[in-house]
C-alpha cells in the first residue's frame, strides 16, 4: 500500500488544471485550436513550449479537424497525444471522433463543456459531449478542478491500457469549472510521470506476417485504416465494444491506484454515490451541479429528508450495474440533463437512466430535468425544488409531468 | 471475397491489414494478354515502368523482361508506349 | 546522397524493388497507378506514406489486403496534409526524446482532387504554413473519380463529369481549373513542380528533390483516368504525354518560389512551332466529346485560348515570354 505523497497546492482554473495535468503527463505532441472556454488550456501550454518546460510537440493547427487529425496521426506514429476543445469545435471533430476510435488511438482531450449554436452562445452546457456519445470515446465529467487535474492524468492510463485502447474525453463545465479559480492538490512531476509510465503497444499481425507492436514504424511496415467492406466492418465495430466493456474495470482500479498516491478518490471512479444507502428519492447527474446538489442534499437531510445524489462520473460507458445497485432503494429519480434530445421525449441521460430500470423490479420512478442550457444558472431554490417534486411523486404515486425544464421563462 | 473470413476476436484492431496484394491475383480480369515480339524488344524497360500493375519484371539474371500474367490487367499501356511496337494485345 | 549526385538508369529504378505493390483493384490502365509505383520508387530511405481517401486509397487497402509495402495511414478524406503533420510532429519529438530507431523517416502524403484542390485544400495550406517536413503528391484525374466522376476544381473547363455533365442547356464545366500549384507557391513555400508520368525521369527526380528539402514540398502529378475520361485505357501514359506537348499541363518547377520550365515544356518555349493545337490531346476523350460539336465550337475555342493564355503566364513567370 502506497502512502499518500507530498503535494502542492495550488489555485488553478479547470483551464490552468488540465494545462498542468498534460504537462506533467510527458505527452509527446499537442495540436490544438483555440475555442472559448478552452482558450486557456492552450494558451498555458504554449507558455510551458515557450519556456521549455515541456518535451512536447505543439502544432498550431488550422481548425479543431486538424486537431484531431494530427492527434490521431501522431498517435499512430507513436506518440502520446492531447488536445483540448469545446461546442462547435468538437461538433468539427465530429467525423474524426469515430475515426480516433476506430483506429484505437489513445487520445486524451478536455472538453470545456459549451452549447452548441445557434444561436451561438459560449457558456455551459453539456450539449456538445452528449451529441458525441456513440463515437465511442470514453466519457468521463468532472465536478471540479481538482477532479480535472486527476481525471486528465487517470485519463492516459485508462486510454492506453492494453485492453482498452479507446481514446478518452474528459468534461469540464465552461465558465463554471473551466474559468473558475479553485485550490488543487497537484503531485509533483516525478509522481505523474511514474502514474502515466510510457505508452505500451499491443503486438498485431501485419501483412509481411510478422507480428510487431501496433504503430508506424518503418522497421515493421503496417497498414491502419483500411477499407473494410460489408464482410469485415462490424467485426471492427465489435472489437470496440468489446474495449469499452473492459473500460469499466480499468477506469476503477486507475481510480484506486491513484487514491493510493493522492488521497482522492471519485466514488469507484464510475460513479459517486452521495448519501445513497438510505435515500427514498434521488437526483442524477453530471458535473459541477452535483457540487451544489450535494449541499442541497444535506440541507434535505438535516430536515430529516431521506435524500441522496448520483453523480455520475463516467458516462460512456455506462456503468450499469452500478448504477443500478447504488439506486437499488431509491423510489423516485430526478435525472438532470444539461442538454436537449429534440424531439426526443426527453434528454439523453434521462433515455439511459429509464431504460436501465425496464428489466428491474421494482423500479424507481424516473422523471427528467432539462436544466442550465446556454450557461443558465439554476438557484439552489429551483434545485431543491426537484427533490420536492420527487416527494409529491412519491406521496400521490403519480407522475404528473415525467419532462420539466428547470428555470425556463415560460 | 476469397478464403475464409475470420470472426472478431481473431483480426487486429484498427484494420491493420493482414496480407499482402500480391496473394490477390488480377490476373483474370483482361480480356487482351500482351504478347512480345522478342526480336523487335530492345529491353528499353520502359514498359516495366509503366505498367500500373507492376506486371512486368526486369530480369537483370537473365537480362530481359518478363511478363506475370497473374495481375496483368490486360490494359495494353506497354503495347502502346513500346517504341518498336514489339508488343501486341491478343484476344483471349 | 543528394538528387545531384543521384545517377539512376532505367534498369536501376526498374531492378528497385516495388514498394506499391501489385495486387491493387485499380482498373486496367489507370495512371495514378503508374504515377505512385514510380514515386515509390524514388523513394530514399524508411518512408511513412499517407494517404486521403480516394482511388488509390481505396484500391490498395480493402481488408485485409494490403499494396502497401511502408507504414500507411489513411484517416478520412480532407485529411492527407494533417495525417502528415501529426505523423511528422511525432517523428519529430519521438526522435528528440530518443525513441526513434531511424535517422530520418520520409513522409509523403497523397491525395486526389478532392483531397487536394478542394475538401482537402485547408489542411494542405495549414500544414505548408507550418513547415512541416514533408512530401505532398496530388495526383490529378481531374475529378472526383472514386465516387463515380464528379467535378472537382481540377476539372478543365469544357469536360463532361457526373455533376457538369453535357447537356443541351449547358455543355460540361464552365469554370476552369483551379491554379493548384501556383496556389501553392503562393504560399512561400520550399518547393513546388508539376509532372507527368510519361516524363517518368523528370517525375522521378522532382520527388528526390521534394523529399529533400527540409520543409514542405509539393508536386502537382498530372494523371490521366480511362474511365472517368471515358479514354482507351491502353493511351492513359500517351495521354500525359500529349498534355504536355499541348501544353495543357506544362511541366515546371518553383524552387524558392523561383519559376522554372521542366525540359519537355522548356524545349516547347524554345520551340513553339513544335507546340501541339489542343484537339490533339482532346480527341478520344469522351468527356470532351460534346467540344467537337458545331454548337460548342465556341468553347472548344476557350479551351485553347486558356490554355495558350496560361502557358504565356508561365513563361513570364520563368523569364521565356515568346511572341504567340
Amino acid at each position: 500500500m502506497k502512502s499518500v505523497v507530498k503535494q502542492e497546492r495550488m489555485a488553478l482554473s479547470g483551464d490552468e488544471a488540465v494545462a498542468y495535468a498534460a504537462k506533467q503527463s510527458d505527452v509527446d505532441v499537442v495540436a490544438a485550436y483555440p475555442i472559448t472556454p478552452q482558450t486557456i488550456i492552450v494558451e498555458k501550454f504554449s507558455e510551458y513550449v515557450a519556456n521549455g518546460e515541456v518535451e512536447t510537440e505543439f502544432v498550431c493547427v488550422e481548425s479543431e479537424h486538424s486537431a484531431l487529425t494530427a492527434c490521431l496521426a501522431a498517435s499512430a506514429t507513436g506518440a502520446r497525444t492531447f488536445t483540448a476543445t469545446a461546442s462547435a469545435g468538437l461538433a468539427l471533430m465530429h467525423e474524426m471522433l469515430f475515426v480516433t476510435s476506430g483506429c484505437r488511438a489513445p487520445v486524451v482531450m478536455a472538453i470545456a463543456n459549451r452549447a452548441l449554436s445557434a444561436p451561438i452562445n459560449i457558456h455551459g452546457d453539456h450539449s456538445d459531449s452528449m451529441a458525441q456519445r456513440d463515437s465511442g470515446w470514453i466519457q468521463m465529467y468532472a465536478e471540479n478542478a481538482q477532479e480535472v487535474y486527476d481525471s486528465i492524468i487517470q485519463a492516459f492510463r485508462i486510454a492506453e491500457d492494453l485492453n482498452v485502447l479507446l481514446p478518452v474525453m474528459v468534461g469540464l463545465d465552461g465558465f463554471t469549472l473551466s474559468h473558475t479559480l479553485e485550490n488543487v492538490e497537484a503531485l509533483t512531476d516525478d509522481v505523474v510521470k511514474q502514474f502515466v509510465g510510457t505508452r505500451q503497444f499491443p503486438d498485431v499481425l501485419t501483412h509481411e506476417g510478422t507480428t510487431a507492436p501496433f504503430k508506424l514504424d518503418p522497421e515493421n511496415p503496417m497498414t491502419i485504416g483500411p477499407l473494410a467492406l460489408q464482410n469485415y466492418y462490424f467485426e471492427f465495430k465489435r472489437q470496440q465494444e468489446e474495449a469499452m466493456a473492459n473500460s469499466l474495470s480499468v477506469i476503477q482500479k486507475v481510480n484506486s491506484e491513484y487514491a493510493e498516491i493522492s488521497g482522492r478518490s471519485y466514488g469507484n471512479g464510475l460513479i459517486e454515490a452521495y448519501c445513497l444507502e438510505d435515500a427514498e428519492v434521488a437526483a442524477v447527474c453530471l458535473g459541477s451541479t452535483a457540487g451544489t446538489m450535494k449541499t442541497i442534499v444535506d440541507g434535505l437531510r438535516q430536515e430529516g429528508i431521506k435524500a441522496g445524489l448520483l453523480r455520475l462520473r463516467t458516462f460512456r460507458p455506462l456503468p450499469v450495474e452500478e448504477i443500478r445497485s447504488a439506486l437499488g432503494n431509491v423510489k423516485a429519480v430526478a435525472v438532470m440533463d444539461r442538454c436537449i434530445s429534440f424531439g426526443g421525449n426527453g434528454g439523453p441521460v434521462f433515455h439511459e437512466m429509464r431504460h436501465m430500470f425496464y428489466d428491474v423490479n421494482p423500479h424507481p420512478y424516473v422523471v427528467n430535468y432539462i436544466y442550465g442550457l446556454g450557461g443558465r444558472d439554476t438557484s439552489p431554490t429551483e434545485l431543491r425544488s426537484i427533490y420536492e417534486d420527487l416527494q409529491r411523486i412519491l406521496k400521490t404515486r403519480r407522475v404528473e409531468t415525467p419532462i420539466q425544464y428547470l428555470g425556463l421563462r415560460e | 471475397m476469397t478464403g475464409h473470413d475470420k470472426g472478431w476476436k481473431e483480426i487486429a484492431p484498427a484494420g491493420v491489414c493482414s496480407k499482402s496484394s500480391i496473394s490477390f491475383l488480377t490476373g483474370d480480369w483482361k480480356t487482351y494478354t500482351p504478347v512480345r515480339d522478342l526480336e523487335k524488344c530492345t529491353r528499353c524497360l520502359l514498359c516495366v515502368l509503366f505498367c500500373p500493375d507492376g506486371a512486368i519484371h526486369w530480369k537483370p539474371d537473365k537480362g530481359d523482361i518478363e511478363f506475370d500474367y497473374s495481375f496483368c490487367k490486360g490494359c495494353g499501356i506497354c503495347a502502346n508506349e513500346c517504341p518498336t511496337k514489339a508488343i501486341t494485345m491478343k484476344l483471349g | 546522397m543528394t538528387t545531384q549526385e543521384w545517377k539512376f538508369t532505367t534498369k536501376d529504378i526498374a531492378e528497385k524493388p516495388d514498394l506499391f505493390l501489385s495486387g491493387h483493384r485499380a482498373c486496367a490502365g489507370c495512371a495514378p497507378a503508374t504515377v505512385l509505383r514510380l514515386i515509390m520508387k524514388a523513394t530514399r530511405g524508411p518512408t511513412i506514406v499517407t494517404e486521403s481517401t480516394g482511388c488509390m486509397e481505396v484500391v490498395s487497402s480493402i481488408y485485409p489486403y494490403t499494396s502497401w509495402a511502408t507504414p500507411w495511414l489513411h484517416t478520412a478524406f480532407e485529411t492527407a496534409a494533417s495525417n502528415a503533420s501529426g505523423i511528422e510532429a511525432a517523428l519529430k519529438i519521438m526522435k528528440k526524446k530518443g525513441r526513434l530507431k531511424q535517422e530520418h523517416v520520409d513522409v509523403i502524403a497523397f491525395a486526389g482532387d478532392g483531397g487536394t484542390y478542394d475538401i482537402g485544400i485547408q489542411a494542405l495550406s495549414g500544414a505548408v504554413e507550418r513547415g512541416h517536413d514533408f512530401l505532398f503528391v496530388l495526383y490529378d484525374n481531374e475529378a472526383y473519380m472514386n465516387t463515380g466522376i464528379q467535378r472537382s476544381g481540377g476539372t478543365p473547363h469544357g469536360a463532361a463529369t457526373t455533376t457538369s455533365p453535357a447537356g443541351t442547356a449547358i455543355p460540361g464545366k464552365l469554370e476552369y481549373k483551379k491554379p493548384i500549384a501556383e496556389i501553392m507557391v503562393a504560399h512561400e513555400m520550399p518547393y513546388v513542380a508539376t509532372a507527368s508520368p510519361y516524363y517518368w525521369r523528370d517525375l522521378i527526380t522532382k520527388v528526390r528533390k521534394g523529399l529533400e528539402v527540409n520543409g514542405p514540398a509539393f508536386l502537382h502529378v498530372f494523371a490521366p483516368c480511362p474511365r472517368g475520361w471515358r479514354s482507351d485505357p491502353a493511351r492513359s501514359i500517351e495521354y500525359a504525354k500529349l498534355a504536355v506537348e499541348t501544353c495543357v499541363f506544362p511541366v515546371w518547377e518553383a524552387v524558392n518560389g523561383v519559376h522554372q520550365l521542366s525540359t519537355p515544356s522548356k524545349l516547347l518555349a524554345l520551340a513553339p512551332q513544335k507546340k501541339k493545337p489542343v484537339t490533339d490531346y482532346l480527341k478520344g476523350q469522351g468527356r470532351f466529346r460534346h467540344l467537337f460539336k458545331p454548337q460548342n465550337k465556341k468553347m472548344l475555342e476557350e479551351v485553347q485560348s486558356m490554355t495558350d493564355e496560361r502557358w504565356q503566364r508561365l513563361l513570364a513567370k520563368c523569364g521565356m515570354t515568346q511572341k504567340s
